[in-house]
């Protein structure tokens, strides 16, 4: 019974079982990511009120906030997947951190970009030192570092230990970095334009907003998924498995 | 296994006694940093007087950053870090020996230059105490931290950049309290909470940040 369950449990730690229930998966996740999106924006853009003091710009934050959202889940994400393996010295979770990367940078990258537009109007800058931005901008950079890290280093093996270490440093340190931001601008600023100051959000704002962080979970999966596949075939190239698997793609072709 | 701290330590100053050209390039560097500010924006005593902790400060973590490669590289190369590694002495040990050694022979220079630099922004003495305490107990953590990421980044192709990337996000809270408690002191409420912050800052680098640089050492050289 033991032995059986475990069985089950690591049996897709291991790349050739991974690859293809990647591939079955990752079609399905995208089609809810379309959905949801499709869903998410029409309550966003047609369904939910104009809001009361901002107008239309408001409706920026559909897009935004779930952005935003998931920029510090992947984070978290990829420092599990290192976590897991650094204890259990799995090479399928240092993939699964390196393909989850340049998305977290992506929503990252979009959340800053979404915000700066929404500030303009809104706050009448582009940028303010606000605690909530300048983490964000300062994740920005742990993700450049990842990424920057992983690629320099030429064997595999010591890329993924290197940014298995480097993304749990990170982890530490995000919430350090964002309590000294936020400190820091009280400290200098003074009473700063806050989103948490927000009117209670309307149920189909907040609907509208919780669909779109739904498309961008189902985003997410969908593109890792298919990300990992390719980094399996490298990593995996001398393997049996995949000589099979390309082998069968290239009749297909 | 003190003694491998011991003598770890004494060879590393030894090393930095002999090549004393490089800790002084790092001073000069402060230096120079520090005093292209006021041409930058302006000789204004009041101005000056303002952004004189953070300049200091920013001026220290550049500093730290440029000789964070000193820590590994050199026996990097000659091999010394393999041997080290082969010895049934727990690294952390050594590890913590050599990020001393670059502790003492890069950061106080700079601390004790920093009452020096504080003169030519016109800071006020209680005001340049506290930046010497700041920084007395907030460069331990660049040390430490950089420690890590310079043996992420050991023998790398472009490693100088990449370590800044790296290391750069990671000392924004020191910088931020380092150069807050100056601030505080100026606006009176006192610096307390700050240099409580950073030495309790120190203190967590110091029980973490060995292992990880032990750890990245290990895979660096494997």
């Amino acid at each position: 019974m033991e032995t059986g369950q475990r069985f089950s449990l690591f049996r897709y730690a291991a790349p050739q079982q991974f690859y293809p229930l990647a591939g079955r998966l990752a079609p399905w996740f995208a089609a809810a990511a379309v959905v949801f999106t499709l869903i998410g924006l029409y309550l966003g853009f047609f369904v939910a009120p104009t809001d009361a003091v901002q107008g239309e710009v408001y409706r920026v934050i559909f897009i935004h906030v779930p952005a935003a959202w998931m920029s510090m889940f992947v984070y978290l994400i990829m420092a599990f997947w290192s976590a897991v393996g650094i204890v259990f010295n799995t090479r399928l979770s240092a993939m699964m951190a390196q393909a989850l990367a340049p998305t977290g940078a992506m929503f990252c990258f979009v959340a800053l970009w979404t915000g700066a537009l929404w500030g303009r109007p809104t706050w009448g800058a582009y940028w303010v030192w606000d605690a909530r931005l300048t983490s964000q901008l300062l994740l920005l950079f742990l993700y450049f570092g990842f990424m920057a890290l992983t690629r320099a280093i030429e064997d595999p093996r010591r890329a993924d230990k290197a940014g298995a270490i480097l993304a749990l440093v990170g982890a530490i340190n995000v919430p350090i970095i964002y309590f000294s931001v936020k400190w820091w601008n009280t400290l200098h600023q003074g009473a700063s334009v806050s989103l948490t100051k927000a009117p209670s959000m309307a149920t189909t704002m907040l609907m509208a907003m919780l669909v779109m962080a739904l498309a961008a979970w189902a985003y997410t999966i969908a593109v890792v998924l298919w990300r990992v596949r390719p980094l399996i075939l490298e990593r995996e190239r001398h393997t049996e498995w995949v000589g099979d698997v390309l082998e069968t793609s290239e009749a297909r072709a | 296994m003190l003694s491998v701290f011991l003598e770890v330590l004494r060879r590393d100053l030894l090393l930095a006694w002999r090549n004393r050209a490089d800790v002084l390039v790092t001073l000069a560097f402060f230096t120079i940093v520090a005093c292209l500010f006021p041409f930058g924006v302006g000789a204004e005593p009041n101005l000056l007087r303002t952004i004189a902790p953070g300049v200091l400060w920013v001026a220290a973590l550049l500093a730290t950053l440029l000789s964070l490669h000193r820590l590994f590289a050199q026996d990097h190369t000659d091999g010394v870090l393999e041997q080290l590694l082969l010895s049934p002495e727990p690294p952390v040990l050594w590890v913590l020996a050599k990020v001393l050694a670059h502790w003492l022979t890069t950061a106080v220079p700079l601390i004790v230059a920093a009452p020096a630099l504080a003169l030519l922004f016109d800071m006020t003495q209680s005001a340049t105490m506290v930046l010497v305490l700041s920084l007395l107990l907030g460069t331990p953590i660049l040390s430490l931290l950089g420690g890590v990421g310079a043996a992420l980044t050991l023998g790398l192709r472009g490693g100088g950049m990449l370590l800044a990337l790296l290391v750069l996000p990671l000392f924004v809270p020191i910088l931020i309290f380092g150069a807050g408690a100056v601030d505080a002191d100026l606006a009176g409420t006192g610096a307390a909470a700050h240099l409580m912050l950073l030495g309790g800052g120190s203190l967590a680098a110091l029980a973490l940040a060995p292992w990880a640089s032990a750890a990245a050492l290990r895979i660096a050289v494997e």
